[in-house]
């Protein structure tokens, strides 16, 4: 029965991830075979012009990616992580108005953030740059940064802190010495999702850097499809290339995502 | 991992609520402030500054230049009343509700059948649960494209399955009767892992012991699921579709990327209607577009608030 159980889980897996099965099959296919009828269902003759052209083209859109996302991380647990000290163990008055304020700012629409930003940078003359598109990505994590760090930190023992209390540390120093090593899980997951919507993000990408020197790689793959919808194997590979951090990410930190789903539960 | 037993017991990490409750010290203030400093400038700076200026814009007559040079004339409510009178505004108005309501009855309706499912452990349910989670994780611009060319009309592998069973080709993409549908069932994939997630979250729990006493009366399986599991579950059930429909409304990224709300407005939904106005034409017209973003915030406020009021009433 259990052997039964398991083999219809693989079934309704394999239907689940049939679209990306096929998204790595295209990215093999050959020019040539793209639009046989019936398709291949495994990628004989496979080729690799799709990667080629990924390394031809895409490089730079990648590494745009990167930083963005590398400074989306830093922001937002910069911003968030003193935050969430202070509400978990500092208990100031108007914290849970705070709170309320940040669980309503997950709610926006990114599109209307979108509209205000390109307000606000336009005046400010930070479109189309990288610092802007960095702040704009980190308005998609900080809430979720700093409810789910104060819901870590809320479990740490307060006995700990008093004894750092009594030994002489000061708010400051019980903060760098004690919270935040013993949060480390938490800012871990948190680093990950910033990152993860940092690099995924379009709306902000096509909005605030559309005409911009250095774009991230799905403006790369975006431009990709509106201007030769032929190729795509190369469309594909791109697409292949850019799930890498969402493939890692299960990978390395499975237990930190599934915690990270249920706790924040977060995403356009 | 302590982070996922509070979520457990939760479903959602919302208001946090402490074990226990240290006092709250008067020179401690100050440190909280200091520490609460960059949060509540970045929220000026960030969320309500440009808020700010998105309500602003829906409130001026824009222009292109006077975009730039910041000197619209204020005009009242009229970007709103243009946008109600735009013959877009009743499809587009339509298109959002269906988008969403059979988006999130199939999300929730599979993903709670699959959490059933896989919470009775069997060799393997942890990875291939972990591997449901992969349409969740993948950036939208892949999720779209790979979706644009399953569903590709010529040369799509739907319609090359839907050939080899004699049914004819669908213009999945290029149809307005059909283009909304395509984009729906799309984001409902995208959808399902988190709802199998939360509700799988949920199902555990609920006390092994009610299953059990409930066996000894000899209750079958259908009763245990409408006369526990179903009730037991619904306010995860209930909180897990407030969240959906938060976030389905906000839905644009797949919408735009597979279809453009096309052809001819037939996927248009708020979303990418206040997109096009804003930033889709040669020429922009950012008045309405802010306009119908802020009708779409309103909408998305009134559900976040009866969600965080059934949040709280779940932590008292």
């Amino acid at each position: 029965m259990r052997r039964v159980k398991t083999a219809i889980g693989l079934v309704l897996t394999a239907v689940m991830l049939f679209p990306v099965y096929w998204m790595v099959n295209v990215s093999f296919t050959r020019d040539a075979d793209m639009r046989r009828d019936p398709p291949n269902w495994f990628p004989v003759d496979g080729t690799l012009e799709g990667y080629q052209a990924v390394l031809d083209r895409q490089l730079p859109y990648l590494a745009t990616s990167l930083v963005v996302g590398l400074g989306t991380v830093a922001l937002t647990l910069v911003v968030a992580a003193p935050a969430a000290y202070a509400l978990a163990k500092l208990r100031p008055r108007g914290g849970g108005v705070l709170s309320f304020l940040l669980l309503i700012a997950q709610m926006i629409p990114g599109i209307i953030m979108a509209m205000g930003f390109y307000a606000v940078f336009l005046s400010a003359g930070v479109l189309n740059t990288v610092p802007g598109l960095i702040v704009a990505d980190s308005t998609l994590a900080v809430p979720f940064a700093v409810l789910v760090l104060t819901a870590f930190m809320s479990g740490l023992p307060e006995e700990l802190l008093q004894a750092a209390r009594v030994d002489g540390a000061g708010t400051v120093r019980t903060f760098r010495s004690i919270v935040l090593p013993l949060s480390r899980n938490a800012l871990v997951t948190v680093s990950l999702f910033a990152f993860l919507w940092a690099w995924s993000d379009f709306v902000f990408a096509s909005t605030l850097d559309q005409g911009g020197d250095h774009q991230p790689i799905t403006l790369g793959i975006y431009h990709y499809i509106g201007n030769n919808n032929q190729e795509w194997n190369a469309i594909m590979a791109t697409a292949v290339v850019a799930s890498i951090p969402a493939a890692l990410l299960l990978v390395i930190a499975q237990r930190y995502v599934a915690a990270g789903v249920t706790a924040g539960a977060v995403k356009d | 991992m302590a982070l996922t037993t509070q979520a457990r017991s939760r479903g959602r990490t919302g208001e946090p609520t402490p074990p226990r409750r240290a006092p709250r010290l008067r020179s401690g203030q100050w440190a909280a402030w200091a520490f609460l400093a960059p949060v509540g400038l970045y929220l000026l700076l960030f969320y309500a500054y440009p808020l700010y200026r998105n309500v602003e814009l829906s409130l001026r007559d824009y222009t292109v230049r006077s975009f730039v040079r910041g000197d619209a004339p204020f005009a009242g409510f009229d970007n709103y009343l243009k946008v109600f009178a735009d013959p877009t505004f009743g499809p587009a108005l339509w298109h959002t509700v269906v988008f969403t309501v059979v988006s999130l009855a199939f999300q929730f309706t599979i993903g709670l059948a699959l959490a059933l499912f896989f919470v009775q452990n069997f060799p393997l349910s942890a990875t291939l649960r972990a591997l449901f989670l992969v349409p969740w994780l993948l950036p939208l611009i892949v999720s779209a494209s790979t979706w644009s060319w399953l569903l590709n009309s010529e040369s799509g592998v739907v319609n090359a399955a839907l050939g080899a069973l004699g049914l004819g080709p669908v213009n999945w993409l290029t149809s307005p009767d059909w283009s909304l549908w395509s984009v729906t069932i799309a984001n409902i994939w995208i959808g399902v892992p988190f709802n199998l997630v939360v509700l799988y979250s949920g199902l555990q729990a609920i006390p092994a012991g009610v299953y059990e006493a409930a066996a000894l009366d000899g209750a079958n399986a259908r009763q245990r699921f409408w006369r526990i599991t179903f009730p037991l579950l619904r306010p995860v059930s209930a909180i897990t579709l407030l969240l959906g429909l938060v976030y389905t409304l906000k839905v644009f990224d797949i919408i735009w990327i597979m279809t453009r709300g096309g052809p001819s407005g037939a996927s248009t939904t708020f979303a990418t209607w206040s997109y096009r106005l804003g930033f889709g034409n040669l020429v922009p017209s950012f008045g309405p577009g802010a306009a119908v973003g802020n009708l779409l915030i309103v909408a998305a406020l009134v559900f976040g608030l009866v969600y965080v009021r059934t949040l709280h009433r779940r932590v008292p």
